[in-house]
């Protein structure tokens, strides 16, 4: 088991979508909301995921397919 | 032993121990290098520091490094310009460039990674990491070498041959990842926390970012002892942005300054402009976004200190510019000929940020304002090589000279 913590920011079409809800259904992970500020036409989330670590990073990748954007969750590590 | 006390979460104020971590377990917030600045107050005077060494390392006080011997390639005490034409140029009386071309490896994260990579030794770390578009990685491999560490530098795989050359020739184990930004950005956040390296602006970032301070430090000396009244910075991660202010206000904690009244702003690429964009819309929350500028070491899309640069701006009233690839080249071609300062894209970010910010009064033009240059020309060449003159070609005699000489020049090769 693997514990994960990412940063989800959603765009104002998935702000009113149920997207960690069928996240922790269509994968075995388990999420929890740590932090979020979600306003009318965008929010940001930060979740800590728990899970085989193959199955945290297909959850990722599906997230990713249905339009959030996922961040490490300090920001980027690839700097200048 | 350092005057540092603790590390302490910038949220929520929980102290930590000066130790390999970076975020708040409680709140996720960054960590932040704490110090006893009664000690420090103790320990330091103008005198001390400048009869220290010609280095960041002579503000060793304000550091948060036990060692006596840092790894210490010459980083820092770069020369503070007063640019009397480009101020002419701009329509500024009291300018003066922050020349940090000239450092060691020809940008400021000479600064960062000397004091992130001193500190990584004193935690036990015997290799150092990072993940960068050109300077850092540059800079971190210079000083493994330099201190017998060794180095693995992640870069992404369409990187220029003058940013790779720059790297290996330190011989680091240099690996180019395939894939966009978003892809280089996961993966090396997975190896940060699975293998035990000093991943110099991840597990160790507190401590590097406080390289970032000792240009405040800098300019505040070289000024004789001031804050300048205006500060223009080019805004990555943000860091160095808030960094800078944090040096003036320590140097007024401890009594060798007045305290800072200092305005910050900000200069940030149209192709990346997450800080510039939020500030513009009124807004402390800024969006992530997928660069695409042509400078590239300013290409974060989603900045670490985004946010505390955005309040930042807001409690100093600063201002920031946001500006296109045009503008950033025309702002290096200007700063090369009014200054004789060949800077990389990011210095033409900043100088076309800083006329920005004079045309729609956002500087005084008396005001003593001070422009971060932060990495040298030679490694962005490219994005100006086309819109340079050509150089004049003759036979070898004085006609062909004359002829070609008198004769009217284009501006811009391809003019």
């Amino acid at each position: 088991m693997a514990l994960k913590r990412v940063r989800f920011t959603f765009p104002e079409g998935l702000i009113t979508e149920p997207v960690i809800y069928r996240m922790g259904h269509e994968f075995n992970v388990v999420t929890s909301v740590r932090m979020a500020d979600v306003d009318f036409d965008t929010g940001w989330v930060i979740l800590e995921i728990e899970g085989d670590p193959s199955e945290i990073a297909r959850s990722l990748d599906w997230a990713e397919a249905s339009g959030v954007r996922v961040d490490p969750v300090t920001g980027d590590v690839l700097e200048g | 032993m350092s005057n540092a006390a603790s590390l302490r979460c910038r949220e929520c104020g929980r102290d930590y121990p000066l130790a390999a971590i970076h975020v708040c377990d409680f709140c996720f917030g960054p960590l932040e290098v704490r110090y006893d600045y009664e000690r420090v107050k103790r320990n330091v005077s103008r005198q001390s520091i400048e009869n220290g060494p010609t280095s960041l390392w002579r503000y060793r006080e304000f550091l948060p490094c036990d060692s006596d011997e840092p790894i210490d390639i010459g980083a820092g005490f770069t020369p503070l310009l007063r640019a009397k034409n480009l101020g002419k140029a701009l329509g500024l009386n009291n300018l003066y460039i922050k020349n940090d071309t000239a450092n060691p490896t020809w940008s400021f994260k000479d600064r960062v990674v000397s004091i992130a990579a001193t500190r990584a030794r004193e935690l036990g770390y015997e290799k150092l990491a990072c993940a960068s578009t050109g300077n850092l990685a540059n800079s971190v491999s210079a000083h493994a070498a330099a201190s017998g560490m060794s180095a693995v530098v992640f870069i992404p795989e369409d990187l220029e041959a003058a940013k790779v050359l720059g790297s290996s020739i330190y011989a680091p184990t240099l690996v180019k990842v395939r894939g966009n930004y978003d892809a280089v950005n996961r993966l090396c956040a997975e190896l940060a926390g699975s293998y035990n390296w000093g991943f110099v602006n991840v597990n160790v970032r507190p401590y590097y970012s406080e390289g970032s301070k000792t240009l405040g430090f800098e300019v505040a000396e070289q000024l004789g002892w001031r804050a300048p009244d205006h500060c223009v910075v080019p805004i990555a991660s943000g860091s160095l942005f808030v960094k800078i202010r944090k040096g003036l206000e320590e140097l007024a904690q401890v009594g060798l300054i007045d305290e800072p009244k200092t305005r910050m702003s900000g200069a940030q690429a149209s192709g990346c402009s997450p800080v510039a964009a939020a500030w513009e819309a009124g807004s402390l929350n800024f969006r992530p976004q997928r660069p695409k500028t042509i400078a590239k070491s300013l290409a974060i899309g989603n900045p670490a200190d985004g946010y505390y640069s955005l309040v930042q701006l807001r409690e100093t009233n600063g201002s920031c510019g946001n500006v296109s690839d045009d503008e950033i080249i025309e702002g290096m071609k200007l700063l090369a000929e009014t200054e004789g300062v060949f800077a990389e894209t990011a210095g033409g970010v900043t100088v076309a940020s800083l006329k920005q910010l004079v045309d729609r009064g956002d500087i005084h033009p008396d005001e003593t304002t001070v422009a971060f240059i932060t990495g040298a020309g030679f490694k962005t060449a490219d994005a100006v090589v086309e819109s340079l003159a050509p150089p004049l070609v003759v036979d070898a005699t004085m006609e062909s000279f004359e002829n070609a000489f008198n004769e009217p020049q284009p501006v811009g090769a391809n003019a």
